[in-house]
This record gives C-alpha cells, structure tokens and sequence, in this order.
C-alpha cells in the first residue's frame, strides 16, 4: 500500500505519483533477476534521467528539478523500497554533483551542471581508500600540480558505480591537505578493478579504482587547494540524509512484505498476524519505520531552511539504517523458515539492510559526529 | 504536420471494475481512473512523428467526465501541446457510435488536421469500433490495428497486424490510423514535463460549444441496451483430473467439453 505522505507541493505528488509508477514498472519487474545473476541494469539510470529524477535537488537554470530535500529525499525512499542498490546509487550520484553545485565557480557550474543534472549521465563519489574509510583523512592518493594541470597517482576504493560512472568526484592529496577534482569517467591512465564480490547491492558495482598518473585539467579542481575534506564532509552530511531515506524505504518495504504475509498466514488456527506475540512484533517494526521517516524530514526540513543540520543528518542515518537492520531482520522472522529462503523478497532486503549501517560513515562515526557536537 | 489524439479515461485495470446498479453503466466512481494503456502509446506515437517533423503539433481529444482532465495532464505531461475535452452531463451513457459522432463534431473544431491517431481498442468498452467509425463519418481512409507506422511526405504506412495477419496498408494524408499495444512503448512523463503540463491550453467543450445534438448522444440515443447484470461468479474450484495413462485424452476430452479446442 503506498505510504500516506505529507508533501508541501501538488507538484510534490505529482513527482512522487510519477516515481511510484516508474518504480513499480521498472524497477520491481527487474530487480529480482538482476540482484540474483549480479548484472547491471542497462539503460534504466537512463530512463531515471528522462523523467527528470537525477537532478532533483538542484537548481532549475543548471537543469535540475528546483524540489527541496524533504521532496527529493522521499523520492529516493520510493526507488529503495523497490530495489535498494539502484536507490543507492541515485543517491550516490546526487552526492557526486554536489561538490561543483555547491563548490563550483560559475563558469564551471555553466561548463558541467547541465550535463550532471540533465539525465544522461551517473557520477560516483570517490573518498575511500583500502586504508582509509572511517579516517578519511588519512587517504594517500595524490594529485601533483604540473603545467598542464594534476598528475593523479595512487588508489582508491569501494567506489559505488565503478567502472560504469560518467564522471567521479575524486579527492586526492595535493601536498599536505586534500582536493576535490571533478574526474571524467574514462581517461588515460585510470582503470578500475573487478566488481567486489558482496553481499547485497548486486546490480551496481563496487571497485577499486587506480590511477597511474593521468592528468586531471587545472579547472578539474574544485573549491581552493586544499579545501577537499571540507567539500567531502559537507557533501556527506547530504549524502547521509539520502542513506537515511533509502534505509526507510528498505525497512518499508521489509514491512509491507511482513504485514501482507502476517494477514494470509495461519498457525493454531488463526492468522499469525492475531497473535499477540507477532502482532507486536510488526507494532515495533511500524513503529521504527515511522520514527526513521519522522528523523530523517527533521533533517531535510533544517536543510531546506538553512539551518544547521549535520548533526539531525547523522541522527538520521543512524536511526534510519539502525532500523532498517532490525525491521528486515524481523521481517524474517515474521516470515519463519520461508524467510528464510530466496522465494521471498526478504532475506535479500535483510543482505541490503546491513551495509547502510556501514557506508557514508559508519554508524560508530555518525555517533562520533553527534557526540562531538555534545562536547563542551 | 498537424496530428491529432483520440485519448479515453478507463479504470484501471489492476481494479475491480463495477457496473453501477441503476443504469448498467461503468461505475467510474468505484475505481482509479487512467489514461489508457493503448492511448499512451498512441499519444507516443504521435509524439514520436511530432519529433521526426519539425512544427507538428500534438493535440489530444477527450471525452469523458470533469476527471477525465487527469488523463488530459498525463498526454500533455508526456509531451502533447494542446488539449480539447469534451465534458458535458449529457454524455453520460453514450454508444461507441454516438462517441464517434460526438468526436468528428470536436474534430471539426480543429483546423488542418492531417493525421488521427488513436488507441485500437479501449480497456473498459472494448468495442473496437470507434476509430474506423469517426474514419468514416470523416470520409477519412482508415487503417486500424496498426503495429508500425511511419509518414513519409503526404503517405501514411502502417503494418496492421490482427489475428488473421497482418497486412500492409497505405494511405494519403490526412487519415485516421489506429494503433495495437505492439506498436511502442510509451514514454514516462518527465518532471519538467508534468510542471509544463500545467500551463499547456486545455478547451473544455460543452455540447453545445461543439455543435453537438443532444439527441445522438446519451443513454438514451444508444442503440444498445443493457437490461441486465451480474458480476461473475468467483471462480470455483475447476476440475481434477487423474491420471491412469489417459490424462492426456481426458484433458482434451474436458477442453472440448469447454469449446476451447
Ligand atoms: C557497498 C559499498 C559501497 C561503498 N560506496 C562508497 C562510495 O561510493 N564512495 C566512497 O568513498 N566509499 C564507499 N564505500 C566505503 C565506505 O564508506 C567505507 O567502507 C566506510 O566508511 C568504512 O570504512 P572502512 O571500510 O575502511 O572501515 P574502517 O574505517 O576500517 O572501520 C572498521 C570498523 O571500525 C570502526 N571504527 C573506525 N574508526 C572508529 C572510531 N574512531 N570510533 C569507533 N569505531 C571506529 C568502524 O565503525 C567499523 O566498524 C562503500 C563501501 C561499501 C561496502
């Protein structure tokens, strides 16, 4: 049953309308097979982008779709309930335009936004490194002035998209401090390794990258040298609300799932939905949906305002991917020993659950961030 | 080149559709209401020639109820210029041969029309009857069941594929074509497109407004009547059959039984 939401505009549910009719006949059809084979889904970030969903959250005069994070962000939650990785790496992509939207001079928002946000194309962020995940800063992939523009050495990793994304924002060292370049997605001297073997997110890849020396154009850099952990945390805090909404729409669906299952099932004689111990059960899943739904609008609404929000942003991820974990655990369980097969949607929205707790900062670093911001 | 869409509002097919009690029409208020599957694709197709030659124009024509404007919105969000919807109480009940002559009165108030486009069948009537109907009132050639068309200058060529073949037929413009659930797959509706939707002209004709005697249309100018209703009886448990080295004879023995085979 689609979700009772709150929406500011009419053109809100009209977007939401058009996401939920695009996700239900292109995403729920497709996810099955290609989460089971591990093969991307040629041509849909594509059809994603002719319906405009790949710039919401940007400005109009650069080709975005002008919608505030509240409206954005439950856009993304529709796309996660039908099938979390294309969800995920919508977000991704989102995150990836954000440092020249946000950090980019003029001329390079008018030299690339409208090719970011016009639909034809899917970026990737790229921050982490093997030796370097939670600690971001202590990533060693460099970038060295030359004449010519930045030489790139070194390698990166876990990039969602890789291999397969148009463009990348890159962070790199250049000298002490860290920058962020705007990388094209093919240039001599970059390639990519084989997709990591994990555990859910089938359909999109995951690799490494390394870079041997490819040269970056000096306008590539974006903010000032120096200022890329800067960019890449403010991007995060965005990016974190995006996570928050795609573990809400996960644990949705999870719920949907287990309430449709609890209702036709029957033990001891009635629906094991009228049986108090799986009643509450389902109470508590409703209830940690809600309550992740409820924290990550808190969020998006102080962003949309302006106001501070890192701190409702780290909440949020924590909240939400915390109660994606449980909700399709306990969707399992509320499916017994069916659950615990792959004739039902279940175990697979329990395999994706379990990284959201882990990417855009763990949840250990979202608690990081909010107790540093408890500290006198 | 100036194209034209005949587009409908049906229940949704994923609904239960309900014929209302008193008069045996659809019920329209008991389900979700949609543009139709076919008419999406028509209004593609439209589309599709709209941006092979340049200055065409995409017009839809409605009929139908106040809500019917939602399906309006979905052809227009999907790309089509401008509107015309016929809403008038007194259509209510109306025949597929009332509707034709209904449409070719709306179609007369547009000028320089050179293509009709249209779904071959809607999903709530299904009579199939209306596109060859308005071609002939207009004095138009009529090429229905149309799995692929293309315009070449002046000539409209269209494979027609029905359960007896499919053949090859051409005409010379302008032309009512009718197209079947092969003929592409229609677009989705961007974003940018359902904000444009809005501001795009919609004419809402009242009977009167089109020149439209009350007398063709209505329940009570139907040529058909239906007098009675029940909704079908759910579906009972079917039949088993054992099998004892005879299963395969037994099943063709029940499907002829049935007049399936
Ligand atoms: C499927 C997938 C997709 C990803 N996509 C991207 C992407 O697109 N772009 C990108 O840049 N990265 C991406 N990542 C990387 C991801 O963000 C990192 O894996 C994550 O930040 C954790 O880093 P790590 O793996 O190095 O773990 P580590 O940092 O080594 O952490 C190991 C454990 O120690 C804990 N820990 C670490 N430091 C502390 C501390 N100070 N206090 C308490 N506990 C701590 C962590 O919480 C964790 O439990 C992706 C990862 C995966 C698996």
């Amino acid at each position: 049953m689609a979700v009772d939401r709150l929406l500011p505009t009419q053109e809100a549910e009209d977007l939401l309308d058009l996401t939920r009719d695009l996700a239900d006949k292109e995403l729920a059809t497709r996810v099955e097979e290609h989460e089971r084979a591990e093969t991307y889904p040629e041509g849909l970030f594509a059809t994603l982008g002719a319906a405009g969903l790949l710039g919401l959250p940007y400005p109009e005069e650069f080709g975005g779709g002008a919608q505030p994070y509240e409206v954005y962000l439950q856009v993304l939650e529709e796309l996660a309930a039908r099938w979390a990785a294309v969800a995920v790496a919508t977000s991704v992509h989102g995150l990836a335009c954000f440092p020249v939207a946000t950090f980019g001079t003029d001329a390079q928002k008018e030299r690339w936004l409208p090719e970011l946000l016009g639909g034809g194309v899917v970026g990737g962020y790229s921050l982490s490194e093997p030796q370097a995940g939670s600690d971001a800063a202590a990533l060693t992939c460099k970038a060295v002035a030359e004449e010519a523009g930045y030489r790139v050495t070194g390698t990166k990793a876990w990039i969602t998209h890789g291999g397969r994304a148009d463009f990348y924002a890159l962070f790199a060292r250049t000298g002490e401090r860290i920058s962020c370049f705007l990388a094209p997605g093919q240039v001599e001297g970059l390639s990519f390794g084989k997709p990591e073997e994990k555990m859910g997110l089938h359909a999109i890849p995951t690799t490494t990258a390394h870079w041997d020396g490819a040269l970056l154009e000096t306008d590539r850099l974006l903010g000032a040298e120096g200022q890329g952990l800067q960019i890449a945390f403010s991007a995060l805090d965005s990016g974190r609300l995006g996570i928050a909404a795609c573990a809400t729409g996960l644990a949705q669906a999870a719920l949907d799932a287990a309430v449709d299952y609890a209702n036709e099932r029957t033990t001891f004689g009635k629906k094991i939905v009228d049986h108090q111990g799986l009643g509450f059960l389902l109470a508590d899943m409703a209830a940690a949906v809600d309550s992740a739904r409820a924290t990550y609008l808190d969020a998006a609404r102080r962003r949309d305002l302006g106001r501070p929000y890192s701190r409702q942003a780290s909440v949020a991820k924590l909240v939400a991917t915390d109660a994606a974990m449980k909700v399709t655990t306990d969707a399992v369980q509320v499916f017994g020993g069916y659950g615990y097969t792959r004739d039902f949607p279940v175990e697979r929205y329990m395999r994706e659950a379990k990284i959201m707790q882990i990417f855009e900062g763990t949840n250990q670093i979202q608690r990081l961030v909010i107790s540093r911001g408890l500290a006198r | 080149m100036n194209i034209v869409v005949l587009v409908k509002q049906v229940p949704d097919t994923y609904s239960e559709r309900k014929l209302s009690s008193g008069d045996h029409t659809l019920d329209r208020d008991a389900t979700d209401a949609v543009l139709d599957e076919i008419d999406e694709r028509a209004v593609e197709s439209a589309l599709q020639l709209k941006e092979a030659n340049d200055g065409s124009e995409v017009t839809v024509v409605a009929m139908g109820p106040d809500r019917a404007t939602d399906a309006i919105r979905k052809a227009l969000s999907m790309g089509a210029d401008k509107a015309v919807h016929l809403s008038d109480e007194a259509i209510h009940g109306t025949d597929a041969i009332g509707t034709a002559k209904a449409l070719v009165k709306v179609l007369g108030t547009l000028e320089g029309t050179d293509l009709v486009l249209a779904g071959n069948e809607a999903s709530d009537g299904r009579t199939g009857a209306v596109p060859a109907m308005v071609a002939e009132l207009l004095g138009l050639p009529s090429l229905t069941h149309a799995r692929e068309l293309t315009v070449d200058g002046g000539t409209v060529t269209v494979r027609r594929e029905t359960d007896d073949g499919v053949t090859v037929l051409t005409a010379e413009l302008p032309a009512v074509v009718s197209v079947n659930e092969k003929i592409n797959e229609p677009r989705y509706p961007s974003f940018k497109g359902i904000m444009a939707a809005k501001k795009k002209p919609v004419t809402t004709l009242t009977l009167a407004d089109a020149g439209i005697e009350p007398s063709d249309v209505g329940l009570s100018a139907a040529w058909s009547t239906v007098t009675e209703s029940n909704p079908k009886p759910p579906k009972s448990g079917g039949e088993k059959v054992e099998d004892e080295g005879d299963g395969g004879s037994k099943i063709a023995a029940f499907l002829v039984g049935q007049k399936l085979i």
